[in-house]
């Protein structure tokens, strides 16, 4: 049996305090100090770890806010002095799209590297924009194997990048030629920061988690510098990206990089060829920005014979680029497939979508849109604690990214794709697919929002009208 | 056959032969609403009285209030915990007896209780929870002075989006003891005996180690009185279950824990859990905390060691076989009836139909927006529709292929109250199992902390 694909982990803990949703308000005054007060009863024993804590504190930085919210303490106190709060920096965390409740899901996902798990059923809205207006389908019957929860390790997550043939055509001597592909473990690359959270330090990390979890990062080639000692043992697993008009790096360097990509603009074909003819065996995609026009050029450019890859890339809230009506980047991604497989040429070439994947089911409803695999940035910022307050200024940050060492940082990335690859195979599992590379456009698996309300209470009421 | 079995008389021709019955006597439930108060010190309200030092314990608010929120007990200098959660709040200020106004020292304040923003969630609101604790104290619908909002929920979708157009008055040839609210289980006639139920609902199922004694057995005592049903879920049938042999629906799971001859023989309901709606396709998991010495012997397995239920039923990858599992148990116990509980794919229809030529008596459908257990929070929200289109598919379907009156459709995951009941019922089923609405009733505060095992 060949060896899997499996991510060593081990826990990490956080270096600053824990930010939790709920804590304890306790009005002291009235105590009556009970022999069998409800704090000694806590199941959770969190009374004597925020006792731990405060005895623990060196600078007064942060509440002890780790309370489970189950009000038993509420609930039994005998003078009733006891009250549940909501974390104000809980509640600052994130923005819109990035909520306070995936940053929280992240953080402890990259401490731990476990699937989070919870009970009580499924606590939020019916639907949603985004990823949450879609469902994954199950299969009751068909499985992947028939060892039920044992047959995971059949699943395989590992997908190709490049361009693939049509059909094969075989030389007077019997050789075929076969194009280049870039074959990773799990439809995912590590993509270069958005401008408003670039942070050198971290390039050395992400070229680290890449090689260590077998994933791709794009690096931006004028970063090269700050990439770190003993790149060449690295360059499998980075893809520098060349924006328009930078300069191509050695030939040394590209002769050693198995894909790289390029900014989309005038001279595109001219660059692919540039550095095709350094390395013919590297695969190159081209980075499309998903703005008014990027649907369009993402399809223009699939038709070409050349072609080997698009990235297609929305903002980092999976948002179109400058519309004042966005487009959501699943949309769009839709919108690039479905041509491509009407005018049979969706095969030939990969799609990787970036922008807006927040939480492992994306990755999984990206793919089921059609994306080949995607691109993450911001979740392996959060792993760090970050809180995406925009402050990215070493003095104020308040995660104390100038603080961290390379270990945590790395422990904490590995962890949390560890846990996103576990919950993609969850998944799949549940889909009954056992390839990723079968997951692309598989819309034999996905529900749509939309589809469904038209379909089931559409002929009742009539359409829906305020989405 | 267990000693507490013996073969029944056929004394009703319709029964089949070596029909077997339960030896052990049947409890008996009377049907009375009495007062079952909260358990808790300090229930859980939607407003607050908050007490100033201004207070001279004149004991004015304690004469004043007929909820009974100001407790001085004889001998007592001070006053004891109020009871906030009998306080009506705002709707209080228009009466003639509100304590706010009429304490001499203004030493009162009626506030909102900002722990109401901690208590819920959208398909949950803090509102459905107090309403559902305060139904389950008194066994009335709560006050409409206590400003519940309860009818729905907050998630802006599915039941949450239905309302019902009532008329104004109800017309006045309907009376009330003529609305008809029971269920006929066994539509096959198929020569196996009926069963009615006296409402439409019965208990979801969770089993010995993810719930307590208690819990277990307070569900089947509910259901003995309201003469319908509670389920074991996967994991046996306790001894102490055989009381309520007649009332209980024993599950038949992908692990087979707890599945035994006898405990099939017991029952008038046999489930098979193809799948649970909060976790389509991933089977059912029980940490390893939760299998205590009376767990591992109930289900035959060892002490400490997390267990898997797998998925699917590795036996099961067709009609034909699911109708080989139906008359397995079938044969087993002749007089039972058959439910398959499955999820809701996108080709539920089929699988509805499937059941139903598979000799299913009943077609269990579970949402993933329910559950009462712990499940993957990815599998929970993002697996399979939710119940609300699931019911409109297979009713429509079922009504298409002509079989609609022949098999009973039941409806699981994220019917919480009775608005949802009817809302199911009017979209297509006949039915519904309602699991967390149990457990609210009991004062679970949902905090999704069920995978802890420390509630």
């Amino acid at each position: 049996m060949p060896d899997k694909y499996h991510i060593k982990t081990q826990p990490v803990p956080a270096r600053r305090p824990r930010i939790g949703k709920c804590g304890v308000v306790d009005w002291r005054e009235d105590c009556a100090n009970c022999h069998n007060c409800v704090k000694k009863a806590c199941v959770f024993d969190r009374y004597r770890q925020e006792a731990d804590y405060i005895r623990g504190l060196t600078e007064m930085d942060a509440f002890f806010f780790q309370c489970m919210g189950c009000f038993s303490c509420v609930q039994q106190c005998t003078k009733g002095l006891l009250a549940l709060s909501e974390n104000p920096v809980y509640e600052r965390l994130g923005n819109r799209y990035w909520t306070p409740a995936i940053i929280e899901t992240t953080w402890a996902q990259a401490e731990t590297a476990k699937i989070p798990v919870s009970g009580a059923g499924y606590r939020g809205k019916f639907s949603g924009p985004g990823f949450d207006s879609m469902w994954t389908d199950m299969s009751e019957i068909v499985r992947p194997t028939r060892d039920g929860i044992h047959g995971r390790e059949y699943i395989s997550t590992g997908v190709d990048i490049g361009r693939k043939l049509p059909v094969l055509h075989f030389s007077k001597d019997g050789q075929i030629k076969m194009p280049p592909l870039v074959d990773i473990p799990m439809p995912m690359m590590i993509d270069v920061l958005p401008k408003e959270y670039s942070l050198p330090q971290l390039l050395p990390v992400f070229k680290a988690v890449a090689a260590a979890t077998g994933i791709i990062m794009i690096a931006d080639s004028k970063d090269i510098g700050l990439l770190g000692n003993e790149l060449e043992q690295y360059l499998p697993n980075i893809a520098f990206y060349f924006a328009s008009g930078a300069p191509l790096l050695h030939k040394d360097i590209l002769r050693k990089t198995r894909l790289a990509e390029i900014s989309d603009d005038d001279k595109t074909d001219q660059r692919i060829k540039e550095l095709k003819n350094i390395n013919p065996d590297m695969v190159v995609a081209v980075r499309v920005t998903l703005d008014a026009a990027g649907v369009k050029r993402a399809i223009e450019l699939a038709h070409r014979p050349h072609m080997e890859a698009i990235h297609v890339v929305a903002d980092m809230n999976g948002d179109e680029i400058g519309a004042k009506n966005p487009r959501f980047v699943k949309d769009m991604v839709r919108q690039i497939h479905n041509p491509l497989v009407a005018d049979g040429i969706r095969n030939e070439v990969t799609l990787i979508a970036g922008g807006g994947i927040a939480l492992p089911e994306h990755m999984a409803k990206q793919l089921l849109c059609g994306a080949d695999l995607v691109t993450i940035n911001l979740p392996l910022l959060i792993a760090l604690e970050c809180h995406l307050c925009r402050v990215c200024d070493v003095s104020r940050c308040p995660a104390r990214l100038d603080e961290m060492d390379e270990k945590y940082a790395v422990g904490r990335m590995i962890n949390l794709i560890a846990a996103w690859h576990d919950q993609l195979i969850e998944v799949m599992g549940a889909m009954g697919i056992r390839d990723a590379r079968r997951l692309r456009g598989e819309a034999g698996r996905a529900l749509f929002f939309e589809e469904l309300e038209e379909a089931t209470f559409g002929k009742i009421f009539g359409s829906r009208k305020n989405r | 056959m267990a000693k507490s079995l013996v073969p029944e008389k056929i004394d009703n021709e319709n029964l089949p032969p070596n029909t077997v019955k339960t030896l052990v006597p049947q409890v008996k439930v009377e049907r009375v609403i009495k007062p079952a108060p909260p358990r808790y010190r300090n229930e859980l309200a939607k407003y607050i009285i908050r007490r100033s030092a201004d207070c001279i314990m004149c004991g004015k608010c304690v004469e004043v209030c007929p909820q009974g929120v100001h407790i001085m007990k004889e001998g007592y200098k001070y006053f004891a915990a109020p009871h906030q959660h009998t306080c009506i709040g705002p709707a209080c200020q228009k009466t003639d007896h509100y304590c706010v106004d009429l304490c001499p020292q203004k030493a009162l304040r009626m506030v909102e209780n900002p722990m109401m923003k901690l208590l819920g969630d959208y398909r949950w609101p803090a509102d459905l929870i107090l309403a559902t604790w305060k139904m389950a104290e008194t066994g009335e619908l709560p006050s409409p002075d206590y400003g519940y909002d309860y009818e729905c929920g907050a998630s802006e979708g599915g039941f949450d989006r239905l309302r019902f157009k009532f008329p104004e008055k109800p017309p006045v040839e309907l009376r009330e003891d003529e609305i008809d609210t029971s269920l006929e289980l066994n539509r096959r006639n198929d020569g196996r005996p009926q069963i009615k139920l006296d409402v439409p609902w019965y208990g979801g199922g969770m089993s010995f180690g993810s719930v307590s004694n208690v819990t277990q057995l307070s569900k089947a005592r509910a259901a003995t009185a309201f003469n319908t049903f509670t389920c074991t879920g996967e994991g046996g049938y306790m001894e102490r279950m055989q009381p309520y042999d007649d009332h209980t629906i024993t599950q038949v799971a992908t692990g087979l824990f707890g599945v035994r001859e006898e405990t099939i023989q017991r029952v008038r309901i046999v489930e098979f859990k193809y799948a649970q709606g909060a976790k389509p396709g991933l089977g059912g998991h029980l940490l390893a905390d939760k299998v205590t010495p009376a767990v591992a012997r109930m289900r035959e397995t060892v002490l400490g060691i997390s267990l898997f239920s797998p998925f699917p039923f590795h036996s099961v990858y067709s009609i034909e076989d699911h109708k080989k599992h139906m008359d397995w148990i079938k044969h087993i116990n002749r007089r039972t009836l058959v439910s398959a509980k499955v999820s809701t794919p996108i080709d539920v229809d089929m699988v509805a139909v499937g059941s139903y030529s598979a000799g299913a008596h009943i077609v269990h459908l579970d949402g993933g927006y329910g559950g009462t257990g712990a499940a993957p929070d990815i599998a929970k929200k993002n697996i399979a529709m939710p119940i609300e289109y699931a019911i409109i598919k297979v009713h429509d379907f079922l009504v298409r292929e002509g079989v609609r009156d022949k098999i009973t459709l039941i409806a699981s995951g994220g019917i919480r109250n009775a608005h949802d009941i009817a809302k199911a019922i009017a979209l297509g089923a006949d039915g519904v199992v309602v699991g967390t609405g149990e457990l609210v009733a009991l004062g679970c505060v949902r905090c999704s902390r069920c995978e802890s095992g420390r509630g």
